[in-house]
């Protein structure tokens, strides 16, 4: 029999911040090998409970197995393994350079942990989206609480079993709930607040975490626009679009192609050839196919089919549209041209559909863009070097991928991370160190070579010199030094 | 206040439609609005001095050190590195990418605002502009209104020098930021206290605007006295320079406090009398090497902290006050209580108290009880204590044996953590602070992997799984069907 769930109240998370807070102050958290020791407990995780894994998402989101073990079981494990790798080399401090002002002087940057830190983390993507930060907090040298979503409760529960069993209690904690836990959590002073999700619930994150002057990094979304060019190898393009959008959680992920932007002329061979490889991919009969998640939970498939039943919008599809509640699936699902101030083309659609927007020409796509909230990511599909680096110059989003989709999220070199309405801070491999540690500037200064010139009284002489001084230039110094100017 | 809120509509507008332009992309335009800013202080130093010494009796030496000196390095800085700085940052992709490539471009985030405070209103208005400037923002800057002087300067002469289409000053107080914060900024950079850090953070979050907030805290100074002996001349001068010399406290940076063993809390405190005589005479009202309190406000809450009887009972030098010509005397205190105000509050005067213990190694203790301030300050030579403070302490930042100089290096970020701020700036972190680093990947449609794509078959998933761990070799064993998929 399940043991009864303790109580969360207001006692309950001042005391567990307290306590994370005693076991910082004792330093358990600071040292190199408790860090490493975490990380490897991490890492038998990912490698003796894959399995857990993979039926819990299956159970929560109908995940298939693939997906699973490489979207979310793979990614960590490199994770943690690049962790373990690098974790030395990232916590050596940084030598700055000092300059003729403060000569003698030596200077570094040192990278010490805030103290306890909170990761709120997403259900499309719980694993990865509650551990990658974890990870980052732990190598960081923090003392860690992680709260996962609950509308993935399997993944929720297996999580606080998990990290319950392999991490140690006195710094690193999940605690399971909803909103209601969140706000009791919200309420304490932590050093950092790390959240993954929406911009609406962002807004409400970084005011709660203004109260105690909290950093914080708000990973959120946006509607990830898709430019196609006419001049691009379509069968790759329509598979990659295919593959980052149904392939990736059906449509539900912060850098889903939201939306494509293609030209009047183009479109209709780039919908041939999507429906075309959509079939191969998801055979006749997609709401069959095992190859794709389903929605969540009933208020996102009713919010989805509410965006699809839109006048104007429901007699825009042109593949797809098919809708099965009670097994949460809606088929893969093209729209062309809806209007771009219909409900599917103002909010971040987290689902199967995609909207096909046609313009005049391929130009028209960056006022477009530019009109909206900046995305998460911005895609790219064409040949023309010209454009690409235009689109990279101009288009302002978390992060630009051309010629592929969704893969920037694998890339441990390349900050993950938004701006603006998509987000605020970065991380992934050392980004990840960084986003949870303070960065200390330590100056060493000798005690000898003190220039009159910093006390008063204050004299001309001294002011001359201390131009001198500021413009670093040896032979002023020295002219005035020497009297000669 | 209508017309202001219509003056701010209007500056808005401008500075997005200017950005949107795409003129500020542009390095050599962000270059020549530096340089301007460069001319502009030197051909206005005399003034700039002027304007300082009427609203904080700051003497021109150290109003050129403190200010005028640095704006006019960091412009230096700016123009000499901006190239290096601009140029995007390549990224080493794993091999199963190849061809991919990745980079990192830092763009500017867009039309951003910089609320600057009164202590030292011309730096910490124009250092953080040059930064706005040249990451390539549009920037509008708020000066305080507790200096009026500078701020008026400011007002009338940026747009004489800068581009104002792209670079606004406003004026005004609290009612004017109210407006301003009602607004979507691309970034909020404010210096200030804790207290309107705070009420800006939450501005901000209804726009997810991102923050630096450059605040304050109580900075510490330990004087490990037997190790550092040897040269207690340059100790004192440095302390007593670092607590006096630069706005009479009134820094952010400025020794609050002071922690000494007791048995020497005496010989430092007979070698800080004669020293304050020596830099600000017999009477430093009349010096004119001593800054004032900016206002009758700041005098009148000076005075409070000294009106508690048991840190009135404390006071070992000093202690007289004119609140009409806004002057506080340099005051030291001996061990005023740990729970007094005084001790509580980030002082931001003249008054240094000196907190006695037992042990030097206390000293870590006490710091750890208070919120993290924006510097720590060390006289020592013991290495071991140095370690301890390094590691068990945290703050801003941590300077041996000196005090305020860290300010000046701009090869390391100067900003807060936990109370005392948000965020960094000064040399590349400025430029950093106003950018956003944006990701940029780009794969080749030449190469494509079946194995990419649905329908999946175990096949597929081994090959996935042995590239993500790159496990090429395996890989390729797969590859040549010696391998079986599991």
């Amino acid at each position: 029999m399940a043991a009864a769930k303790k109580v969360f109240g207001a006692a309950e998370a001042s005391d567990l911040v307290n306590e994370l807070r005693r076991s910082f102050d004792d330093g358990v958290t600071r040292g190199y090998d408790w860090r490493i020791t975490q990380l490897k407990k991490l890492l038998v995780i990912c490698d003796n409970h894959e399995h857990d894994i993979v039926e819990a998402l299956r159970h929560d989101l109908g995940k298939p197995e693939l997906e699973s073990s490489v979207f979310e079981v793979a990614l960590l494990r490199n994770s943690c393994k690049l962790a373990l790798k690098q974790l030395k080399n990232w916590m050596a401090p940084d030598k700055a350079k000092t300059s003729l002002t403060t000569f003698p002087a030596s200077a570094e940057i040192v990278s010490e942990p805030l103290g306890v830190v909170l990761v709120i983390s997403a259900w499309n993507y719980p694993f990865l989206l509650s551990i990658d930060p974890v990870i980052g907090a732990i190598s960081a040298g923090n003392a860690v609480v992680l709260k996962p979503s609950e509308l993935a409760p399997a993944s929720s529960a297996l999580l606080a079993k998990l990290l319950e069993q392999y991490l140690d209690p006195s710094a690193v904690r999940v605690i399971e709930g909803n909103v209601n836990e969140t706000t009791l959590l919200l309420d304490q002073k932590w050093d950092k607040i790390f959240y993954t999700g929406s911009s609406k619930i962002g807004r409400v994150i970084m005011t709660a975490a203004a109260k105690h002057l909290t950093p914080v990094v708000l990973e959120l979304g946006g509607k990830s626009p898709v430019v196609v060019d006419s001049n691009t190898d379509l069968k790759v393009t329509v598979r990659r679009i295919i593959a980052g959008k149904w392939g990736c959680n059906n449509g539900q992920a912060c850098v889903s192609p939201d939306y494509i932007l293609t030209t009047k002329e183009f479109a209709p061979k780039l919908i041939d050839a999507m429906k075309h490889e959509l079939e191969t991919f998801y055979g006749k009969k997609p709401m069959d196919s095992k190859d794709m998640s389903r929605i969540v939970n009933s208020n996102h498939f009713d919010r989805l089919s509410k965006l699809l039943e839109e006048k104007d919008v429901s007699d825009k599809i042109v593949y797809g549209g098919d809708k099965d509640r009670e097994n949460l699936k809606i088929a893969p699902t093209i729209l062309l041209d809806v209007p771009l101030d219909s409900l599917i083309m103002s909010e971040e659609i987290f689902g199967p559909l995609l909207p096909i927007i046609t313009l005049n020409n391929l130009e028209e796509s960056f006022d477009v863009i530019h009109s909206r909230p900046k995305p998460l990511a911005a895609y790219l599909f064409t040949h023309n070097q010209k454009l690409k680096e235009r689109f990279a110059m101009t288009v302002s989003a978390g992060g630009i991928v051309v010629n592929d989709i969704a893969v920037h999220l694998a890339l441990h070199t390349l900050p993950f991370g938004g701006v603006g309405e998509s987000g605020m801070g970065a991380y992934h491999g050392k980004f990840s160190f960084d986003a949870f540690s303070h960065k200390k500037a330590v100056l060493y200064r000798s005690l000898f070579g003190d220039a009159p010139v910093r006390y008063p009284p204050y004299s001309r002489g001294k002011l001359r010199l201390l131009k001198a001084l500021v413009d670093s230039n040896i032979f002023n110094i020295f002219k005035v030094l020497l009297g000669l100017s | 206040m209508e017309a202001m809120k219509e003056t701010v509509e209007e500056s808005l507008r401008e500075m997005r439609d200017t950005f949107a332009s795409g003129r500020t992309r542009s390095l050599k335009w962000r270059k020549r609005q530096i340089a301007a800013i460069y001319e502009m202080v030197k051909d206005n130093e005399d003034k700039l001095c002027s304007v300082l010494f009427q609203d904080l009796g700051k003497h021109s030496t150290e109003a050129f050190r403190d200010e005028l000196g640095h704006v006019l390095r960091s412009a230096t800085v700016a123009i000499n590195c901006l190239d290096k700085w601009a140029v995007p940052k390549q990224s080493n992709l794993p091999l199963l990418f190849f061809p991919a490539k990745g980079k990192v471009i830092s763009e500017p985030y867009g039309t951003v605002l910089v609320l600057s405070s009164w202590n030292f209103p011309i730096s910490l208005s124009l250092d953080p502009l040059i930064g706005a400037i040249a990451a390539g923002n549009t920037v509008l800057l708020k000066s305080s209104e507790l200096s009026p002087n500078a701020s008026a300067f400011l007002a009338k002469t940026i747009p004489a020098y800068l581009d104002n289409k792209a670079i606004k000053v406003i004026e005004g107080g609290p009612d004017v930021a109210t407006i301003l914060l009602q607004h979507q900024w691309d970034k909020i950079f404010f210096t200030g206290s804790p207290k309107i850090g705070r009420i800006i953070m939450a501005a901000a979050a209804q726009h997810l605007t991102p923050v630096t907030l450059e605040l304050g805290g109580k900075c510490p100074t330990i004087v490990d006295y037997p190790t550092i002996s040897k040269n207690i001349k340059s100790v004192v001068k440095r302390i007593t320079g670092g607590k006096w010399g630069s706005c009479s406290g009134q820094a952010c940076i400025s020794v609050d406090y002071v922690l000494i063993e007791k048995s020497f809390a005496s010989s430092l405190i007979d070698m800080l009398k004669p020293l304050i005589r020596s830099f600000f005479g017999d009477n430093p009202k009349e010096s004119g090497c001593l800054s004032r309190i900016v206002s009758k406000q700041h005098v009148q809450r000076l005075s409070r902290l000294l009106n508690d009887p048991r840190v009135q009972a404390s006071i070992v030098y000093g202690g007289s006050i004119d609140e009409e010509n806004l002057y506080v005397e340099p005051t030291i205190l001996l061990d005023p209580p740990l729970d007094s105000e005084i001790m509580n509050e980030e002082i931001f005067g003249p008054i240094l108290p000196i907190i006695t213990v037992r042990d030097i190694q206390d000293s870590i203790g006490i710091i750890k009880s208070k919120a993290k301030p924006l510097a720590i300050y060390a006289f020592t030579n013991d290495e071991n204590l140095k370690t301890r403070i390094l590691s068990e302490t945290s703050s801003g930042s941590v300077t041996f044996n000196d005090v305020m100089i860290q300010y000046m290096c701009d090869a390391l970020p100067f900003g807060g953590v936990g109370e005392s701020g948000i965020g960094r700036y000064h040399g590349k972190y400025s430029f950093d602070c106003f950018s956003h680093e944006k990701a940029i990947m780009e794969g080749s449609l030449a190469m494509d992997l079946e194995a990419r794509y649905p329908p999946w078959n175990s096949f597929k998933l081994s090959f996935i799984r042995l590239a993500f761990s790159e496990a090429y070799f395996k890989l390729l064993l797969l590859m040549l069907g010696l391998k079986r998929s599991t």
